[in-house]
């Protein structure tokens, strides 16, 4: 069960190459809370539709949550379903949460007994993961980030610092300040340096009621920064994907990095 | 006749009179409609200042249901007073005082406030908006606004129209001292 999902995982993360893409996200059950108790609940899924949950669940082996203080918080009641992913987080600091799957590893094809695999795991798992017989063995690391933004109170900015690692959205326009009718800028990161040409994805959910993706192409700009026009409220998917030879782990010879966000636009 | 016209000199006196001087109340009637549904909660209302920026400069109500609850007093549904959470909500720490109030019944609401309230203040001279938005379980929400001038003069009145959850909103200028 889990080798079939990091395939489709490994589809995931190849999709932007091969041609075909299934979309990760996390679904946020809403993105400004108020109260003595919040609790934000999340839904982690890989799909073709946005947002719907009907093709398989994303792991939340890599669910990595800082809150307002920097902190990493643990997720409460994970689970994995049928066709997603769960799981709660109570609002205890008031201010903006950064919730996060980064999925951080690498895959490999090589030749062995005659015939080509494929194998996908963490960096530390090459050296076991791969046969001793293998040949024609290329290694490719693989960094995606999946996140979402969630505020209790006002927006702060410590949760969105950048970690340094893959692709990295940081904000201009705060990503819990996005209303219709609006231009939000945000700078993207590849290594925590400003990513240039990036080409962006934005779609807006609900595209099971309408014939279209609608999807918008951006490109960053040489600071890596975008502006993006909401016209109408709702959730929508941002993603980007690059690749290149900055990589981490010495026997990989190209990095893939993959990016998504779920922003939510308020209406006025 | 000339008693009468006297007198009348004596009311448009006083009027220039009052225009001259600063009122001595900020005051704002809020109409909330009676509604004929069959699921009915007060609605949830929020007023306040924003400057032409749109920032917001002064609360002046917020009312909600303030009853304790595990909840936290009705504040988890704060952020539905969608344009007043984002201008000023999401960073206050509630309740503040002089500004949040319970949840309020059908029916016509004034506040008066004296011009000497600190929330004035910070008022320099120059156009601002008064808001007033009422959001309602299971109901809608509206947003109504009157501009002005600010300083007020004595005895100005505006008015505006919600047309679902809010009804006439009135802000005018009290007497002066």
């Amino acid at each position: 069960m889990h080798r079939f999902l990091i395939a489709t995982l490994l589809a995931c993360v190849v999709a932007p190459v091969s041609g075909f893409a299934h979309k990760i996200w996390l679904l946020p059950s809403q993105t400004a809370f108020s109260g003595n108790d919040p609790w934000l609940t999340v839904d982690a899924a890989v799909s073709n539709d946005l947002f719907y949950f009907n093709h398989f669940p994303l792991t939340l082996r890599g669910l990595k949550i800082v809150a307002p203080n920097g902190s990493i918080v643990e997720a409460e009641n994970q689970h994995e379903l049928k066709y997603r992913s769960v799981f709660d987080l109570p609002l205890t600091q008031r201010g903006t949460y950064r919730v996060a799957v980064v999925m951080d590893g690498a895959f490999a094809s090589f030749m062995a007994d005659g015939e080509r695999r494929r194998w996908r795991g963490s960096a530390d798992e090459l050296a076991t993961g791969i046969p001793e017989n293998a040949e024609n063995v290329q290694i490719t690391e693989s960094i995606t980030r999946v996140e979402t933004f969630v505020t209790n109170g006002g927006p702060t900015n410590e949760a969105l610092t950048a970690s340094g690692r893959g692709i990295e959205l940081i904000p201009i326009t705060h990503p819990n300040d996005l209303y219709a009718g609006e231009t939000a800028k945000f700078q993207m990161l590849v290594n925590g340096e400003p990513a240039s040409d990036l080409k962006v994805t934005v779609i807006q959910g609900g595209t099971r009621y309408r014939n279209t993706q609608e999807e918008t192409e951006l490109t960053t700009d040489a600071e890596g920064k975008l502006a993006i026009s909401f016209s109408e409220p709702g959730m929508y998917w941002l993603s980007t994907s690059t690749s290149d030879e900055d990589t981490s782990i010495p026997q990989a010879t190209s990095r893939r990095l993959g990016y998504t966000a779920t922003l939510e636009v308020l209406p006025q | 006749m000339t008693r009468l016209l006297c007198t009348l000199v004596t009311v448009a006196f006083s009027v220039a009179a009052y225009a001259d001087e600063a009122p001595k109340t900020f005051d704002v009637s809020v109409e909330i409609p009676k509604l004929n549904v069959s699921e009915y909660h007060r609605p949830y209302i929020a007023v306040w200042i924003q400057d032409s920026n749109r920032k917001a400069v002064a609360n002046i109500a917020v009312w909600y249901q303030m009853k304790d609850s595990k909840e936290g007093a009705g504040t988890k549904w704060l952020p539905d007073l969608r344009q007043w959470w984002r201008r000023s909500g999401r960073s206050l720490e509630m309740p503040v005082d002089g500004v949040s109030g319970a949840s309020r019944p059908a029916g016509k609401h004034t506040i008066s406030l004296p011009v000497s309230d600190s929330r004035f203040k910070v008022l320099s001279a120059g156009k601002y908006e008064l808001i007033v938005e009422a959001s309602r379980e299971v109901g809608g929400r509206e947003v109504v606004s009157i501009p002005f001038q600010w300083p007020l003069s004595a005895g100005q009145s505006m008015k505006a129209q919600g047309s679902d959850e809010l009804g006439e909103v009135v802000l005018s200028a009290g007497s002066p001292k």
